[in-house]
């Protein structure tokens, strides 16, 4: 570790999420929209979870069942794999975002494919699979359909669950009439989700893979589940000859039984639904089909072996922490610029790539609601705290601030500075607030600064206390 | 019982009439109160900033004021969170831990330690309630949203004895501020954006004032009520309940 070096070029990255979050905040009704509807999720998760009484029992279950799980990940993949492989199932490993890509286009390029259908997978979105094989002449087509919105679009999701949450009926319309001929100015959701099936029908019928993403993999049985509420994993993998099935390491679960556990947490809080309309088991190929699952790491062994952060590995991707975040809800999902959104991406990314992503665990006041809505409570605001400091510590956090905090440092260990810089404030304040209340004060932009008092509390005491015990 | 006051920075040099209140309130309860003329800040504003590293001589020097008390009490929960959390020290780590377990913010030392039941006080106004998060989530002072647990709130418990004091309710009662820290200016349009959707929920319910036990959060909020020229006010709940009957 190095300490802070002020770099410039790190200066300028800690302030992306602040730039972004400033011009998403531009058209502040917009704002007001994104944060209600998000919100509103929040709300039916809470009106689903309440419906649990041993809703925090579960939590906990869910929470020490994952780190069972990681305490003892190399055996249960291990286990998985034998299994899966009994089943009929080929299995591969991939030490990174790159091997993960380059496993699956040799399966294309084996059986002579260049179409797929993909559901929604998180973690080819993290390996920037769709890009990977575009450049390889491979057409994909995402099937869930908020994803379709935005591949449409050629952006990447805002939001994990709810990948278009940033679009508004009137563009998906707009978007939809440029893309697949639907009439201009209709934006009844009904016609174009009826739209959509067609469009993605045809691409269901006519593509030979199907790519799917894992919610979770049980050890003991060599199987996997699939949560969709559209059924579009389902319909691509069973009208196509082969499958593959993408998942972090950290997907596994013990048992078949623990998908008791997070079948009733995730989807109540994802959405506030009690469960999603398909859990899809996966378990062996059928007749004629061949199945492909393919194990990746990609940073994530070496996060087990840090105790600060590991357990983000826990996480079940149900999204809730985003929709609880109010900085997520009034920044948008892209002001992330990483797959991942919100406060569960913001202690993810620097994982990978400390410097193209130090701004994010600043995008964050540390209210703690994140952790606490957490259906296997990771320790997220603790860990953006966390984050912070190792950032600062490898330098990665630019000049201005770090000589200000050492002069911060200075002035609040010296009570004789620190009454100094106090009055010495106070008074500029009082007597030349120009110099205070100016464009370079990004505190004076929207806001009064406090009004100055005069006399500190410690002036007041020693004229008004004689009983004090200095 | 020893009790020192803890009066964190900003309160001192911004908000010294909430350490007078603080004061009064806590010696009309008969408590017996020192104020350590000495001390400065909890180096939450370096830490939080991840400069956790340069605090160690803000840690001892917090650790050479506060040794030796029965109780630190402070009319903050984000700078008693602070102090739970992270206040250590190599040379003195046993003290630095007998700290940690003894610093409490105001209304928990009046709940729990106090057990006070009444307070002689009048406050013939609407007011809400800002549940400051670290006091909140951190200190467990009242029931987060989140968690499927019964509600209760040591601040609200204390703003019912006041006579008087109508207290509003929020659509969102524990939604954060946007002040955090450093995060202000570091993520204005962001900070400022969740600072005025917490004021208009307080608002529509027709506040007059908006207590809490955090005056960061309050100078945040106060700030934006200022410019926006509204007549409600930003009170902290010590200034309440320390007015008389």
């Amino acid at each position: 570790m190095t300490t802070a070096t002020g770099n410039k070029s790190h200066a300028a990255t800690t302030s992306d999420h602040a730039d972004l979050a400033g011009k998403f905040n531009k058209d502040e009704p917009r704002v007001d929209w994104h944060d209600q509807t998000l919100w509103f999720i929040r709300k039916k998760r809470d009106k689903a979870a309440w419906q649990i009484p041993e809703w925090e029992e579960l939590r906990e279950a869910a929470s020490q069942i994952k780190n069972n799980v990681l305490s003892n990940l190399r055996s249960y993949l291990l286990e998985f794999e034998r299994n899966a492989q009994q089943n009929g199932i080929t299995v591969h490993w991939a030490a990174d975002a790159e091997e993960h890509n380059r496993i699956v286009y040799d399966i294309l390029e084996k059986a002579g494919i260049d179409k797929v259908v993909k559901s929604k997978s998180m973690l080819t979105e993290e390996c920037h699979l769709n890009e990977y094989l575009a450049a390889k002449g491979v057409e994909v087509i995402d099937t869930d359909l908020g994803e379709r919105i935005v591949q449409l679009a050629g952006e990447p999701p805002s939001h994990i669950v709810l990948p278009c949450i940033h679009w508004k009926k009137e563009e998906i319309g707009q978007l939809f009439s440029e893309h697949l001929g639907t009439p201009e100015g209709n934006s009844d959701p009904q016609f174009l989700t009826a739209a959509a099936r067609i469009h993605l029908r045809q691409h269901f019928m006519s593509s030979r893979l199907a790519i799917t993403g894992v919610n979770f993999a049980v050890a003991e049985t060599g199987e996997f589940v699939v949560c969709t509420n559209e059924g579009n994993a389902d319909l691509g993998v069973q009208l196509a000859d082969i499958h593959i099935a993408c998942m972090g390491i950290e997907k596994i679960i013990p048992k078949r039984k623990h998908l008791g556990v997070f079948l009733r947490l995730l989807a109540r809080s994802a959405t506030g639904q009690p469960i999603t309309t398909y859990s899809s088991h996966f378990r062996r190929p059928r007749k004629g089909q061949t199945m492909h699952i393919v194990l990746v790491d990609n940073g994530r062994s070496e996060r087990l072996g840090s105790a600060d952060f590991r357990n983000a590995l826990k996480c079940i991707r149900c999204g809730a922490c985003m929709n609880t975040c109010p900085v997520y809800r009034r920044s948008g999902g892209h002001s992330y610029h990483y797959a991942i959104a919100g406060p569960i991406g913001a202690i993810l990314a620097p994982g990978l790539d400390m410097k193209k992503h130090a701004d994010l665990p600043f995008a964050s006041t540390l209210c703690g609601s994140c952790s606490h809505v957490c259906p296997v409570k990771i320790d997220i605001h603790d860990q953006l705290y966390r984050w912070r400091q190792v950032l600062t510590q490898n330098g990665h956090v630019g000049f201005l601030k770090t000589t200000s905090m050492k002069g911060m440092s200075a002035v609040l260990s010296s009570h004789n500075l620190y009454q100094f810089a106090g009055s010495a404030g106070r008074w500029l304040l009082k007597h030349l607030p120009f110099l205070i209340n100016n464009r370079f004060n990004a505190w004076y932009k929207q806001r009064e600064m406090p009004r100055s008092p005069g006399k500190s509390f410690g002036e007041w005491y020693r004229a008004n206390r004689k009983h004090g015990d200095e | 019982m020893k009790v020192a006051l803890f009066i964190p920075c900003y309160v001192d040099q911004f908000y010294p009439h909430v350490g007078v209140a603080t004061l009064e309130l806590l010696e009309k309860l008969g408590v017996n109160v020192s104020y350590p003329e000495k001390q400065t800040c909890c180096g939450q504003p370096m830490a939080n900033s991840g400069f956790e590293h340069l605090t160690d001589a803000c840690c001892d020097h917090f650790i050479e004021n506060f040794s030796g008390y029965d109780y630190i009490v402070s009319p903050s929960g984000s700078c008693v969170l602070h102090i739970k959390d992270h206040l250590h020290s190599v040379p003195r780590e046993q003290e630095a831990t007998q700290i940690r377990g003894k610093v409490l913010e105001l209304t928990e030392f009046l709940v729990d330690i106090l057990k006070v039941k009444h307070i002689k006080s009048r406050f013939n106004h609407k007011v809400g309630l800002h549940q400051s998060c670290h006091g909140q989530r951190g200190l467990k002072l009242s029931q987060m949203s989140e968690l499927i647990s019964l509600p209760f709130s040591k601040p609200e418990a204390l703003l019912q004895m006041v006579s008087g004091l109508e207290l509003i309710s929020l659509d969102r009662k524990d939604e954060c501020c946007g002040f955090g820290g450093t995060f202000c200016v570091g993520e204005e349009a962001v900070s400022v954006k969740m600072g005025k959707d917490r004021i208009a929920d307080h608002l529509q319910y027709g506040a007059e004032f908006i207590t809490g036990n955090d005056m960061s959060c309050l100078m945040h909020l106060e700030g934006i009520l200022r410019r926006q020229k509204s007549s409600t006010q930003v009170i902290h709940i010590a200034e309440i309940l320390n007015t008389s009957s």
